[in-house]
């Protein structure tokens, strides 16, 4: 026993190499009941390379002459984004303090915080679209109103992290002092939470900036309309502006929301 | 003396210089009113929506379960979608990782991979899925396609930032016990960027569920295809009912994940 | 004054952390509460605003009965008891002045409050603070810009600006270097002598204890068993004050040790 010879050599132990393969094996028999399931006419897909090819052959030049329109449009999906964001960072105030264990008046009110922002993350904002759609009838309201409600979710759940996370200590002490509840949110809590408070809302900004260009894909405003449009009457080359103006949009929304976190955090 | 005149305070403004300060402040008034003014709002409209929200709601109460197969058939199509896009998303995101990785790509491939991901972030997925609904016909595969394009744009960034964060004396090591470039990749490059693969991979198979279930309302299948059309015909007590399982299991996506992702530490 | 009697505070259903505690502070004293940890002494400073709810007993402030008040009735008791912290417990992004007038909070308008708009008096009283304590320079500076011993000085202030009946003072000290903290000290006596307050301090301390306080009251397991002028505090006070653990007091003390351990 004493001459063992050390010949062999393994990363893992005999049972974890056995879950290993079991979870590779397993992730190969999904993908492959997905491959043999899915609905898909195999020709169609053998077909695509050349079809995307062509498709974006036809968008070739970009035309220009309607860029003037296109930036019109363009403002207002920047100003939709905008306003949304902003109304949705003031109506989240409420929520995050409802859904913050630490700060919620009681059981009630938490349940009540929790249900609105996990009704409000887990609907997309198209589908928040289609619903406003159909109430407001097609325009822009139903975009502003679509985005806040998808942001509300998203503010709302950060901010309560954040309300969960604070320093306790200065709370206590305002109370001590004999300061009403309201006070001691202004004064203990809102300082606190005032960083989370911009960089979350400048991140949810830039999100929906990106958002607000498909809302008009479903009706509600904004350049998606255009780009529909384009699209419906097999305009490529429009389409191929419209394309290459949201690109420098979102890029441009990227570097002003990260001068802004500069400035302001 | 001085005493007497020190019976005032003023909070120190954000920004210092004051004409800035009004600049700023005027700024945004003049933001807030000409938007308002400019914005498309039909006022009437919105204020029909409450007459039409009370008529959509009361169509969807209570909601109807009774094409369960429909449903059932439209959410394992968006499963499958989503478990092909993730398996091409991330096996394509590897190289292009590797290409946009500052470290390892030399400038001018750097440069392309840099371009790939932030085409692909630009665009909203919905967007790029009307694309491909044009390019490839109706039905999974552009969904699929989209949500390869999706993934890209999340999983190869995060994973050339990891890259780009590797610790460069293993690969020094390999290299000067002369193993070539494949070997070094695979022993001193691999090892160090697999687990968070994995994370991402699991991260990305539930953010690609959540919006299979939406690229479908522009015709690329899955379940958004269902409910844009049950939306369509006005069958709103369907719609609420395939949206109340949507939110099901983006929630019971998002906590199996989270699980998982957080076991695997 | 401040009367305590037979004050007992229990969390849960374990062995109560103060047990039948009588104290009675007169007018301008200072008092410092020694003990080693857990003895109950931040319990008892925390039962007597009720950040921590007493079990039973009875708390007199003046007159009043704290015990008994209800919320509203609460607040406005707590006003007139001023409290300086340990770790401080400053708003570290608001500046110096929001943080010494927040001491006013109990009184201020609302809207006085939200806007910072604080009544002249205020800010003439809170200069005069600042500058009876060496940080009127501060005034527009973010707290968190403060060094501890500066930083505490605010919370003693914020404390003043309340005008109080009495000043609790839990651990100010503790977090401070040597020379910071005697610095305090003195300066929590002198306080007390001009403007004619009771200070209750709890402190680790012995020595500065001894110095800087009128009366001592040692708590060893929620008891108070040493209540005496500071001379008074011999080496064989202190050890019947720092010695035991909680076992060994509820009676369960065996000999084996590892029997204590299991007790414990």
């Amino acid at each position: 026993m004493t001459e063992q010879i050390f010949d062999h050599w393994a990363r893992f132990t005999p049972a974890q190499r056995v879950m290993r393969y079991s979870v590779f094996l397993l992730c190969i028999v999904v993908i492959y009941w997905a491959l043999t399931s899915i609905e898909v006419i195999w020709e169609w897909v053998w077909g695509s390379p050349q079809q995307i090819a062509d498709l974006f052959g036809r968008m070739m030049p970009p035309d220009p002459s309607n860029l003037g329109k296109i930036l019109v449009v363009l403002w207002e999906t920047v100003n939709i984004a905008t306003i949304a964001t902003a109304v949705a960072v003031v109506i989240s105030l409420p929520v995050a303090y409802m859904a913050a264990q630490n700060t919620t008046p009681n059981v009630a009110t938490l349940w009540l915080g929790r249900f609105i922002l996990v009704s409000s993350r887990s609907i997309n904002t198209i589908i928040w679209a289609l619903l406003f759609v159909a109430i407001f009838g097609p325009g822009v309201i139903a975009g502003v109103v679509a985005i806040m409600f998808r942001s509300i979710g998203f503010v709302g759940k950060l901010l309560g992290e954040a309300i969960e996370e604070i320093d306790n200590r200065p709370v206590e002490a305002l109370e001590a002092t004999g300061a009403s509840r309201f006070k001691v949110i202004v004064y203990a809590i809102v300082p606190q939470v005032m960083p989370t408070f911009w960089a979350v809302s400048i991140l949810r900004w830039d999100i929906n900036l990106r958002e607000s260009t498909v809302l008009g894909l479903v009706g509600a405003g904004g350049i998606g309309i255009i780009l529909q449009g384009a699209i419906d009457t097999f305009n490529w080359p429009e389409v191929a502006t419209i394309l290459l103006v949201i690109i420098a949009l979102v890029i441009l929304g990227e570097v002003v929301s990260a001068w802004l976190r500069k400035r302001i955090l | 003396m001085t005493d007497q005149t020190r019976d005032t305070w003023r909070k120190p403004p954000f920004i210092a210089n004051p004409v800035l300060r009004y600049a700023v402040i005027l700024g945004i008034a003049a933001y807030v009113v000409i938007t308002a003014a400019t914005l498309p709002l039909d006022w009437d409209r919105a204020s029909q929506g409450l007459t039409r929200a009370a008529r959509i709601f009361s169509g969807a109460f209570p909601p109807s379960f009774e094409r369960s197969s429909l449903l059932i058939d439209g959410f394992l199509e968006s499963l499958k979608i989503a478990i092909l896009a993730t398996f091409g998303g991330v096996i394509l995101s590897i190289p292009i990782a590797f290409m946009a990785a500052r470290n390892i790509a030399p400038r001018p491939i750097y440069y392309l991979g840099r371009g790939i991901i932030i085409v692909a972030r630009s665009f909203h997925p919905v967007i790029v899925a009307i694309i491909f609904v044009k390019a490839v016909g109706f039905g999974p595969f552009a969904g699929v396609l989209t949500l390869i394009v999706y993934s890209i744009g999340f999983v190869a960034k995060m994973l050339a930032e990891r890259i780009e964060e590797i610790d460069f004396g293993q690969v020094e090591a390999m290299r000067a016990a002369g193993a070539p470039f494949l070997s070094t990749l695979v022993y001193a490059v691999f090892p160090q960027i697999l687990p968070r693969q994995i994370g991402l991979s699991i991260y990305q198979l539930d953010s690609n569920l959540r919006a299979s279930a939406v690229v479908g309302i522009v015709g690329a299948g899955g379940i958004g295809a269902t409910l844009a059309n049950a939306f369509g015909r006005y069958d709103y007590d369907f719609a609420l009912a395939i949206t109340i399982v949507i939110v099901g299991v983006i929630l019971l996506s998002e906590a199996v994940s989270g699980q998982i992702r957080k076991r695997m530490k | 004054m401040l009367k305590i009697t037979s004050l007992v505070k229990r969390y849960g259903s374990g062995d109560p952390v103060l047990k039948n505690l009588d104290l009675e502070i007169a007018e301008e004293t200072v008092v410092s509460i020694i003990g080693s940890s857990g003895a109950g002494k931040s319990t008892l400073l925390r039962c007597i605003n009720r950040l921590v709810e007493p079990t039973s007993g009875s708390i007199v402030l003046n007159g009043t009965e704290l015990t008994t008040l209800n919320r509203a009735g609460l607040r406005g008791a707590r006003r007139k008891i001023g409290m300086v912290f340990q770790g401080f417990n400053l708003v570290d992004r608001l500046t110096v002045m929001e943080n010494v007038q927040s001491g006013r909070l109990g009184v201020l308008p609302t809207w006085r409050a939200v806007m910072r708009k604080y009544p002249k008096e205020d800010i003439r009283r809170a200069y005069e603070l600042m500058e009876r304590v060496g940080i009127a320079r501060y005034a527009n500076k973010r707290a968190d810009e403060l060094s501890g011993g500066e930083r505490q000085r605010v919370g003693v202030v914020r404390a003043l600006m309340q005008e109080p009946e009495i000043l609790l003072a839990d651990e100010p000290t503790a977090s401070l270097d040597p020379k910071t903290s005697e610095q305090i000290m003195q300066l929590l006596r002198d306080l007390a002598r001009e403007f004619s307050l009771p200070v209750l301090i709890n402190i680790h301390n012995t020595t500065e204890a001894k110095e800087y306080t009128d009366r001592i009251v040692g708590m060893r397991y929620g008891r108070i068993i040493f209540d005496a002028a500071p001379e008074a505090l011999d080496r064989e006070a202190m050890d019947r004050i720092y010695s035991g653990t909680p076992a060994a007091e509820r009676g369960e003390y065996t000999p084996d040790p590892s029997f204590a351990v299991a007790a414990s």
